[in-house]
């Protein structure tokens, strides 16, 4: 009664050129390209796109939610990175 | 990330919950507190999986029908434009229910199992699609309120607290706005037209009004679900809340096409700033969701057959993936 077990997809829309393709959800297709052909129909009716990527899924490596903390702990204390660490005058411009 | 490939990392997550579940539990009760997504492969309560597998997979089910009635009059358009318009929209309440199938598959079910009770008639849908579409006019009237209903219930769930499900309204959301102003469109055309085009659009009206009312489902006293949904924001409103409020906005709607809403007590309420409306036949509500409206039985039979005659398409395209594959590995 079922339909095959066609394996599922991830699909990344670029929405004009200039902008990076962004993940818009998932799908399920045969192969690569029915998989962007069905992109198309699913995700791209109203011309939110001028380019597609497909992915299988399966070939996706996710970093663990429940470690984040610990993985994004190494840049938590390095607010040096970031330009307002360093009190400058305000008589001293375009700094 | 929507993906499945994850399901490796998954179990070890499994078994760190079965050790810490309380302390789990308070930081994804803290997360939903503080109006933060919840996403896929994160940890989760059960019931609040459950419950929103159950609300997806309906939800998109009820798009997937809901082609039906409306797929009727594709053959039977008045004009060129009406058809290219019903057509555009049947393939969007399709692809409605892709992203929601799509979304309900990041929870760990699988879109063969949905499907499979749709088929066996064990999932539920939206009671509205088991009524006929009988005249023209019912496609102006489903557009304008069914589609109405629909866009007021889903408003609220784009902030829904699950990311994917709140991802997928957002785009659905951004769609359904077209399909109900072409409903208002078809009824304003039928309302300006002849006698018996004025007659058809009242008719419609008289025949959708009372169900579309019911789409918002039971009242709050007995909404088994409301209480804990709301708890979680997977719902932001009460069953009762959402009918007000689009009665509050449809009847005017109505006034200004000069057409008679059917409830003898309908009248505007000076103090509370709401239309006051009749009794909600329960008993019609309950007999349409447990299988005994007129067409659920003709809505199955339909995707049953739908699914057996595509049934060499998909087997098709796996048997050439395959010999593809094989050519390219050998």
């Amino acid at each position: 009664m079922t339909t095959p077990d066609w394996p599922l997809f991830e699909v990344f829309i670029r929405s004009r050129s200039g902008l990076e393709h962004k993940h818009v959800g998932s799908l399920h297709a045969v192969d690569a390209r029915m998989a962007l052909e069905h992109a198309r129909d699913v995700y791209t009716r109203r011309l939110e796109g001028v380019s597609i990527w497909v992915a299988r899924s399966s070939d996706i490596t996710a970093s663990d939610p429940l470690d984040a903390d610990a993985f994004f702990e190494p840049a938590r204390d390095k607010v040096y990175r970031h330009p307002t660490f360093y009190p400058i005058p305000e008589e001293v411009k375009n700094l | 990330m929507y993906t499945q490939g994850l399901d490796s990392l998954g179990k070890d997550c499994l078994q760190t919950a079965s050790q810490d579940e309380a302390a789990l539990s308070a930081r994804f009760e803290a997360k939903v507190a503080r109006d933060e997504k919840i996403e896929p492969k994160e940890w989760m309560p059960d019931a609040y999986r459950r419950t929103l597998v159950r609300q997806i997979s309906q939800h998109a089910h009820s798009e997937i029908v809901g082609m039906l009635p409306e797929g009727n009059w594709i053959t039977r358009a008045p004009t060129l434009r009406r058809k290219a318009v019903l057509m555009a929209k049947v393939q969007d309440e399709g692809g409605h229910g892709m992203y929601l199938y799509s979304a309900a598959e990041t929870l760990g079910v699988a879109r063969e199992e949905m499907v499979a009770q749709l088929l066996a008639g064990t999932a539920k849908y939206s009671s509205i699609f088991n009524y006929p579409t009988l005249t023209w006019a019912d496609i102006g009237a489903i557009g304008w309120l069914v589609d109405g209903a629909a866009i007021m219930n889903q408003i609220p769930i784009c902030r829904c607290s699950y990311g994917p499900y709140a991802r997928a309204m957002v785009r659905i959301c951004r769609e359904e706005s077209f399909h109900q102003r072409q409903g208002f469109e078809i009824m304003m055309t039928l309302a300006r037209g002849t006698p018996a085009q004025r007659a058809m659009a009242q008719d419609a009206l008289n025949r959708w009004w009372w169900p579309s009312v019911m789409m918002f489902g039971p009242s709050d006293a007995d909404s088994q679900h409301t209480a804990q949904s709301m708890r979680w924001k997977i719902k932001r409103f009460t069953n009762d809340e959402l009918r007000q409020h689009f009665i509050d906005v449809t009847v005017p709607q109505a006034d200004f096409l000069k057409l008679t809403v059917p409830d003898p007590q309908l009248h505007w309420d000076e103090a509370s700033q709401h239309y006051r409306f009749g009794e909600i036949d329960w008993s019609e509500f309950h007999r349409v969701v447990k299988g005994h409206g007129p067409c659920n039985r003709e809505r199955l039979e339909a995707r049953r057959s739908a699914h057996e005659a595509g049934r060499w398409v998909r087997e098709a395209a796996s048997a050439y993936a395959a010999k593809q594959g094989a050519r390219a590995a050998a």
